[in-house]
């Protein structure tokens, strides 16, 4: 989101600092109170991740010293012999690239159909979709287990993943994408017989590839970090997903705060480093769906 | 070329086949058997005898479920409207920055956003712990020198959890304000510069009516999405008394899988969802009608 903007934003920040003399002492004044502010921001992740590298006693005696005195590893060595954790991943790591996938698939092709084909029922599958945005899928979480109960999936990768494909806003976001698309693009094809499934994943897909990178990446930091779902779908400690695993664990841990804080380090690291890597597809996939909820 | 039209019905079919399948089984099918649920007094699996209205009688004069309303719009209250303005001051301060400063400013405030829920809870229950917390120090300030639990004392609560919900969330409203920002043509600042205009008359005559289709977008996503609120409720009250904070979302949790009342809980469920659904109606209307001036 950066690189288009950065002329704009010089060109204002050039024109404020013409009216404001040549040394913008209140502008200086105001970048350091945003940082510091900003690093305050970041203090508790910072603040979690020096507690859980922390010896035991010094955590608990009250030194609260910003960088440990001596760096260990103990509450991570604990938390991978005394709980699930390794599982957890493996739920998680499934459930969440499982989904990602299947919503992936099955939205571009919904809003393929929907964008360059015409078909009866159109209207309605539309209509679906925009109802599915006012639902709160909160509302449906007795039915979806009760459903999920029924075809004995409680406990089971497959019944932490099915009422999750429910992520209408991927579709929105693809049909407005291919909706962009030159119609010539697809006559030239259709000239060489190509047939639509070919037309789809020889040219649309490819030429919106930076959209489905964005909306992979923010539909698996989604799945990934959902919680009320996967918190009543797996009730034992074997099926569940690391953000519920974390806060179920209630062992006799002696002085926890380290190996609790090991866990939340843990828990956060595979969303965290995607989003620091790809920090412009994610800025890119927030900034596309709430345009379609606006 | 009717031939034609057959196969494209017949790709259609195929493309459109797994979203109807999933749509139908997880959310139409879902729906319907929530709405039939409500009018019985079944279990959460299992039947029970149509009891017409009853449910509905009994709940909306049900004790806990006011507590759970009232609750609800607190934290409504406590987070939306905070969250919003304090995401607008700092994406003002943030946009003022450039390059790789902005940067690291900007994936500092939006680093917690992407957290799981049980992460930002583990940290910030670790952060007010009554015994190590690190704010037990400045609490006890106002406490006459005593520790004093942020999440068991009930008035506090809520304050407690709004507050780690702002900084937990405000990383979305701030990208969302700095591309309103950024659509603000530079050109009208210019202008008033030149009419020597101070910072504060900018921003009064021109980002504040410029961004204020941005703002009412952000007022209107909270709402609903606080409306729904469970996660960090649920974890921090873990263990304390949870009628006292229970919001919505929790209630019909609490009827369906901590009392085994299906019916109940699904009624408590259709009354959020028709809260919700008019609540969308209405920022669907509210955001056209901008749209169209």
């Amino acid at each position: 989101m950066s690189a288009e903007a950065l002329p704009n934003r010089e060109a204002v920040s050039a024109a404020r600092s013409r009216g404001d003399g040549p040394i913008d002492m209140i502008g200086l004044v105001l970048t350091v109170i945003t940082i510091l502010v900003a690093l305050g921001s970041f203090f508790p992740i910072y603040w979690a991740v020096i507690t859980s590298i922390k010896p035991d006693g010094e955590v608990i005696s009250g030194s609260n010293s910003l960088i440990p005195n001596r760096v260990v590893f103990d509450s991570y060595i604990h938390i991978w012999n005394n709980t699930n954790i390794g599982i957890w991943y493996i739920n998680s790591m499934v459930t969440s690239l499982v989904i990602t996938a299947l919503v992936i698939v099955s939205s571009a092709g919904c809003a393929y159909a929907l964008s360059q084909l015409d078909f009866p029922g159109r209207r309605v599958i539309y209509m679906l979709i925009l109802a599915c945005f006012m639902v709160p899928m909160q509302a449906l979480i007795v039915n979806h287990f009760v459903l999920m109960a029924q075809f004995k999936l409680l406990n089971t990768w497959a019944g932490i993943i099915l009422p999750q494909l429910i992520v209408p806003v991927v579709i929105i976001v693809y049909k407005q994408f291919f909706d962009s698309v030159p119609k010539e693009f697809r006559e030239a094809a259709q000239m060489d017989s190509a047939g639509h499934l070919k037309i789809l994943f020889r040219i649309y897909l490819p030429m919106n590839w930076g959209v489905t990178a964005s909306l992979g990446i923010i539909t698996f930091i989604g799945a990934w970090n959902s919680f009320l779902w996967p918190f009543l779908a797996a009730t034992g400690e074997a099926t569940m997903t690391v953000p519920v695993g974390i806060t179920q664990v209630k062992d006799a841990y002696g002085i926890v705060y380290g190996k609790l804080m090991a866990s939340a380090v843990v828990a956060g690291l595979p969303v965290a480093v995607v989003y620091l890597i790809f920090q412009r597809r994610v800025t890119q996939a927030i900034m596309l769906s709430a345009g379609v909820k606006g | 070329m009717l031939r034609d039209k057959r196969q494209e019905y017949l790709v259609a079919l195929l493309l459109v086949g797994p979203f109807v399948l999933i749509y139908g089984a997880l959310f139409v099918w879902p729906t319907i058997q929530m709405a039939m649920l409500s009018f019985t007094e079944a279990p959460l699996i299992g039947t029970g005898d149509w009891v017409g209205w009853d449910n509905y009688v009994k709940i909306l004069s049900h004790k806990l479920f006011h507590q759970a309303f009232w609750n609800t719009a607190y934290f409504v209250l406590l987070t939306v409207i905070p969250n919003t303005l304090i995401s607008l001051v700092i994406a003002l301060a943030v946009n003022r920055l450039k390059g790789p400063v902005q940067g690291f400013v900007l994936a500092c405030f939006f680093l917690p956003y992407i957290l799981p829920v049980s992460v930002v809870f583990l940290t910030w229950n670790w952060i007010i712990d009554v015994q190590y917390g690190l704010v037990q120090g400045f609490v006890a300030l106002f406490n006459g020198g005593k520790p004093i639990s942020l999440t068991r004392t009930i008035p506090l609560f809520m304050p407690t959890v709004a507050f780690v919900t702002i900084w937990w969330t405000m990383g979305f409203n701030i990208l969302l304000f700095i591309a309103g920002l950024r659509n603000i043509s530079p050109e009208i600042y210019e202008a008033a510069s030149l009419d020597s205009a101070g910072r504060w008359r900018q921003f009064q005559k021109i980002t504040w009516p410029l961004i204020w289709p941005v703002t009412a977008l952000v007022l209107t996503i909270q709402l609903i999405a606080q409306l729904k609120i469970f996660d960090q409720v649920y974890l921090f009250s873990i263990g304390g008394r949870q009628d006292a904070t229970i919001t919505l979302v929790q209630y019909v949790y609490k009827l369906a899988f901590q009392q085994n009342k299906g019916g109940e809980a699904a009624t408590a469920a259709m009354l959020l969802f028709l809260m919700i659904i008019i609540l969308s109606v209405l920022q669907y209307q509210l955001l056209r009608a901008r749209g169209e001036k």
